[in-house]
């Protein structure tokens, strides 16, 4: 568990960054590094005053009660119930959820945002969205109790923060070249070290939720892989087939799209189930993003809906089919149509919950300290214009 | 005495410095620079979505020259830079008003 953990805290620092750091524009670059600092670093600050309580104290529907804030309750000798693990470990490798989780969502609103308005929506968004749906899922609440099943995450972490990205990309409006004056990525080859660490990381967030290292979290870490794989290949031959040139920023975005598709059903897919899903991923997400961006007129900036949550969706309600296809090594908690209907309910009331909320946060941001930059810092990059550095001095 | 400006694509720096040398004439200014022409661009495709990169990457080369030697300077260039496809850039000619040597003091063709 203690690997897992720190595996999981690489993907967010700095795998996630990296990713999202080449996908930006060069003037930009560092403000999406020091965010996904700075929300790491908050996000788990406030896990420890308060977010784990609320996500994993007692079993009641809704909320966890408030009997571990600040952590008060987690003795050095206590094992998490029900595990071997020890409770500080335990609180530790979640808190690496709550941090990766709404450090996805940057990549809806880079390149524009205030710097206090990441930090509020973000410390607002884990504490009103994540530990509340946290604990639905996994710390006891409504969801788990009709056996809604979620390995590692792809309604607690993907579907959350794929639809919140939306709503708040909606929200503080697209870029001002947006869509067609966009820059492309200023450092693809940033994008690939970014995903490959995020995929080996994804072996701490998939093996690591079955919370031992058994044959649970062995099976989980071979799916994870083979997911990774297959919709790699896919995204890449989607787009040397459509525009003749297989691309690296395509093969590494079909990568996540495969991991992502597979966290929810890394409990019960066997490798034959990994791979299909890993395809389904890749041919799914790709007509999401295009959905997104030039159907919907959004500018998620960086694909956080089309990748993120549309995979972390498709995975949770493939994932009773792939067992009943045979595909799977793992068992339902019932039968294949039941168990799509919890798979679709707990996708459905965790999205429209995730987007009432993040309006509601969103629009408070926007109150309190302003969406937006003005049209000129957007202009000049929020590296300097934000935070007085610059990614690059070459030539200068 | 004039200025040859050769806005050439990058990857024939080597083979226009290399003509350039063998017919004897040696000192040139490279810079990187950004523009389009008839070339106009090109797009590339990220995520599905295409992205149109107006300025391509050029490099412009300056080359200080006696006029006797300009139409070599010229034909070497253009041997060495053209690919025959579009975008193989442009040579700009312009008179040299004066040149001067900064650590001898010399001046005029003495200084080339």
């Amino acid at each position: 568990m203690l690997t897992a953990t720190a595996l999981v805290l690489l993907m967010t620092l700095p795998a996630l960054a990296l990713f999202y750091g080449g996908l930006v524009q060069a003037k930009n670059i560092l403000s999406v590094l020091v965010q996904c600092a700075a929300v790491a670093a908050l996000c788990s600050v406030l896990w420890f005053a308060v977010g784990y309580s609320l996500a994993y104290g007692g079993n009641g529907d809704w909320l966890g009660d408030g009997g571990s804030f600040f952590l008060k309750d987690v003795a050095r000798g206590a094992a998490h119930p029900g595990t071997h693990i020890p409770e500080s470990v335990f609180v530790m490798f979640q808190m690496t959820f709550a941090v990766i989780t709404p450090a996805l969502i940057i990549g809806a609103y880079v390149e524009r945002i205030r710097f206090a308005a990441v930090l509020l929506i973000s410390a607002l968004w884990l504490l009103v969205v994540y530990a509340p749906v946290a604990h639905w899922v996994w710390g006891g609440g409504w969801l788990f109790k009709r056996g809604v099943m979620d390995f590692a995450g792809g309604i607690v972490v993907h579907v959350t923060a794929g639809i919140s990205a939306l709503v708040i990309a909606w929200m503080i409006a697209p870029r001002h070249e947006f869509p067609h004056g966009i820059r492309p990525p200023h450092a693809p080859w940033m994008v690939m070290v970014g995903a490959s660490l995020l995929w080996v990381g994804w072996f701490g967030f998939n093996a690591g939720s079955a919370l031992s290292s058994g044959s649970d979290a062995g099976m989980a870490m071979l799916a994870t892989h083979l997911s990774a794989a297959s919709a790699t290949l896919v995204w890449m031959a989607i787009e040397w087939i459509k525009f003749g040139k297989p691309s690296l920023v395509g093969a590494v975005t079909g990568t996540i799209a495969g991991l992502a598709t597979i966290t929810p059903a890394a409990g019960v897919a066997g490798p034959l189930g990994a791979v299909l899903l890993g395809a389904a991923a890749s041919c799914v997400c790709y007509l999401a993003v295009w959905l997104v961006k030039r159907v919907m007129g959004v500018d998620d900036a960086l694909d956080v809906l089309g990748v993120h949550g549309v995979g972390g969706a498709l995975g949770t309600l493939l994932l009773p089919f792939i067992v009943l296809a045979g595909a799977g090594t793992g068992t339902l908690n019932h039968p294949t149509i039941e168990q799509f209907g919890v798979q679709a309910l707990g996708v459905g009331s965790v999205a429209a919950f995730s987007a009432a909320a993040t309006f509601i946060i969103t629009k408070l941001a926007d109150m309190l300290v302003g969406l937006r930059v003005d049209r000129e810092h957007e202009t000049l990059g929020l590296d300097f214009a934000t935070h007085g550095e610059t990614g690059y001095h070459i030539n200068r | 005495m004039k200025m040859v400006v050769a806005i050439i694509q990058p990857h024939r720096l080597d083979a226009v410095r290399a003509g350039l040398t063998e017919i004897g004439i040696n000192g040139m200014t490279v810079s990187e620079v950004r523009g389009y022409g008839r070339q106009k661009g090109q797009t590339e495709i990220y995520r599905g979505a295409e992205y149109t990169i107006s300025f391509l990457p050029k490099l412009k080369i300056e080359v200080a020259l006696p006029d006797d030697r300009v139409d070599d300077a010229i034909a070497a260039i253009t041997r060495a830079a053209r690919t025959g496809r579009i975008g193989d850039g442009k040579i700009f000619t312009i008179d040299l008003h004066a040149a001067q040597r900064v650590r001898t003091g010399e001046t005029g063709e003495n200084a080339l």
